[in-house]
């Protein structure tokens, strides 16, 4: 187990220690991160999960919109969880394969966190560098401009969107995206004005850089500690909004699903003495929700300049 | 503090405008207007109801208006759907009851978040400690909508104490659930601030001075180390709210308690702009003026802040 976390975690950090930071410092956050149990252990469930989402339909009988028709309408008596009957999670409803639904609402409920932290990462993490280094009056407008859609409640303007534009994914997931990047950008803005005092950024001033490429080569490069321990604890915040809107029934849309829409149809027809329905994906959402809260904390005590 | 306060509402006001113009922007950027249907009207009869509804004149020219009637006469116009009902109406009907269960789920989430919070600071690695932190994880992972299905499970089909849902003119029993569901991830996260800002005073040097100096441990808590300490809960409290509100929409339709919520998402899936913006606009003003009052709050017991 902890053959395979070193290798994955080996490859992390060689990917952050391209980006210009010195050698010691990554090698120094992996032993960290290592010697901190939880989240070790986490990401490799991690990776379970993630590896099961794409190996497991290899193992399903059933297609995730294909209706079993012995089991639709009673899924109660016929669509338990059974090896024989190729529905190793049982039946939703309508007499479809929850074992494949859950690993295709896991494969879109993943997609839609990383790509929305993805979005929320460049943009907030561009903006804040910017602002932080220009400074002064430019500063406090983008910072004012923050403040302002910080007091707006996003939910409701998710779904303003969502409904106006039409319900898709990609929508979903830019929305999601521009509308969390405010509290990267304070996070980013505030440890650019540390570094930006910095001799190698005044060297590189002196010598005629301009302040795009000071920014994109200087700043950010040395941001990315704490950029991917807060984008590691914003995927989870992405999911659960994602789960939230799916929910309601405005996100993902049927037969595609997600976490949030299963937890929803299983919870149903929790009267109905269906209880896998819910069971089912509440473990997946549950667990891997568990998992990126405990590796962004582990990355946190590894990367965070507070600590050291 | 005047000029603090001045400040503050000089942000407050352009952030509400902002919101209106951007949802009304997104209203008339929507394909199709409020009144096409699978069954087209006759062109004479849609360009009537454009006219009684102000629609055809220009996109500035409504904007203007609408906001006229917001400002002058709080009105919010009629309602595209329902021809018999303005948004006010629709408003008045589902905001008391919104505003019922949110103020029990706030008073919850401080009341017992920050005694759980201080209790577990000062019993640091004892059991009260670990349960509070335990809870404050669980809670994460579990947010509202997944509490309400759980607590529906529990105490309406194994013990059978609650009923299932609705609201009744808002009596007690009505109210524990949703108030549980919509308070328990808000009251984890406010005792998780606690606890880690009470810690950091209880390390300080004053503290050990007032420690020293024989101070008895009452009065050193509720007079040196109870009001720094609040100091990241009040500002945790403005997303909170933002939090509660946006939760008030999934109690709304899990637990038919028929606040606003269940208004928004009718309003989404009918497509009913109006409404759907008059609840996004009082929602957002209200979120404005509560990080208002919360920044004042904070400027208040903190003379250290000024921008």
């Amino acid at each position: 187990m902890i053959v395979a976390n070193k290798k994955k975690i080996k490859d992390m950090a060689e990917n952050f220690s391209e980006s210009g930071a010195g050698r010691s410092l990554w090698k120094d956050a992996r032993i960290r991160f290592i010697q901190n149990k939880a989240a070790t252990i986490s990401l490799f469930v991690l990776l379970a999960i993630v590896s099961f989402s794409f190996i497991g339909p290899y193992f399903a009988v059933w297609s995730y919109e294909q209706i079993d028709w012995n089991a639709m309408g009673s899924a109660a008596r016929v669509g338990m969880p059974s090896i024989e009957s190729g529905h190793y999670f049982g039946t939703d409803d309508l007499g479809r394969d929850l074992y494949s639904r859950v690993i295709q609402g896991t494969q879109i409920s993943l997609m839609v966190g990383v790509l929305g932290a993805s979005v929320a990462v460049i943009v907030g993490t561009l903006y804040g560098a910017t602002s932080g280094y220009l400074g002064g009056k430019t500063d406090q407008i983008m910072m004012r401009i923050v403040d302002i859609l910080m007091s707006i409640p996003y939910m409701f303007v998710l779904i303003l969107l969502l409904v106006v534009f039409g319900r898709s994914i990609g929508m979903l997931f830019i929305g999601i995206g521009l509308l969390s990047w405010l509290d990267m950008s304070r996070i980013v803005r505030g440890q650019t004005l540390n570094l930006k005092n910095k001799e190698f950024i005044e060297a590189a001033k002196v010598t005629g850089v301009s302040d795009f490429k000071i920014i994109t080569r200087h700043i950010v490069p040395n941001l990315l500690g704490i950029v991917a321990v807060y984008a590691t604890l914003l995927v989870p915040g992405i999911i659960l909004a994602e789960s939230f809107i799916s929910f309601l029934g405005l996100g993902v849309q049927e037969p595609s699903t997600s976490w949030g829409a299963l937890i929803k149809e299983g919870s149903g027809t929790i009267s109905y003495d269906t209880e896998w329905q819910l069971l089912f994906p509440l473990a997946f959402f549950v667990v891997s929700l568990f998992c990126f809260y405990f590796i962004g904390d582990g990355l946190r005590d590894a990367l965070d300049p507070k600590e050291r | 503090m005047i000029n603090y306060i001045i400040k503050r509402i000089g942000i407050a006001i352009p952030t509400l405008l902002i919101l209106i113009a951007v949802s009304f922007y997104l209203m008339h950027a929507a394909p199709g207007g409020p009144f096409t249907s699978e069954r087209p009207l006759p062109p004479q009869v849609l360009a009537n109801i454009e006219a009684k509804y102000g629609l055809d004149q220009p996109i500035w020219r409504q904007m203007i208006n609408y906001l006229s009637g917001i400002i002058t006469e709080f009105d919010f116009g009629p309602s595209y759907k329902y021809h018999d009902r303005t948004v006010n109406e629709i408003i008045g009907r589902g905001f008391p009851i919104t505003l019922k269960y949110g103020f029990w789920s706030f008073i919850a989430a401080i009341g017992v978040g920050i005694p759980l919070g201080a209790i577990a600071a000062i019993r640091k690695n004892t059991w009260i400690d670990y349960l509070a932190v335990g809870v404050s994880i669980g809670a994460q992972v579990l947010p509202n909508f997944v509490m309400a299905p759980l607590l529906i499970i529990v105490f309406t089909l194994w013990l059978d104490w609650l009923p299932g849902g609705g609201w009744n003119g808002g009596s007690w029993e009505y109210l524990v659930m949703p108030v549980i569901a919509l308070s328990t991830s808000y009251m984890a996260s406010i005792a998780r601030i606690t606890r880690s800002s009470m810690l950091e005073v209880l390390n300080t040097n004053y503290i050990r001075t007032a420690k020293s100096k024989g101070l008895p441990t009452k009065v050193i808590f509720f007079r040196h180390v109870l009001k720094p300490s609040l100091l990241p809960v009040i500002s945790y409290l403005g997303p909170a709210f933002v939090g509660l509100i946006t939760g008030s929409v999934l109690i709304d339709i899990y637990f038919s308690t028929g606040g606003m919520g269940y208004f928004f998402v009718n309003a989404a899936f009918n497509r009913d702009y109006s409404v759907m913006m008059g609840i996004t606009i009082v929602v957002g003003g209200l979120t404005i003026l509560f990080s208002l009052i919360a920044d004042l709050l904070y400027a208040w017991i903190d003379p250290k802040i000024r921008y």
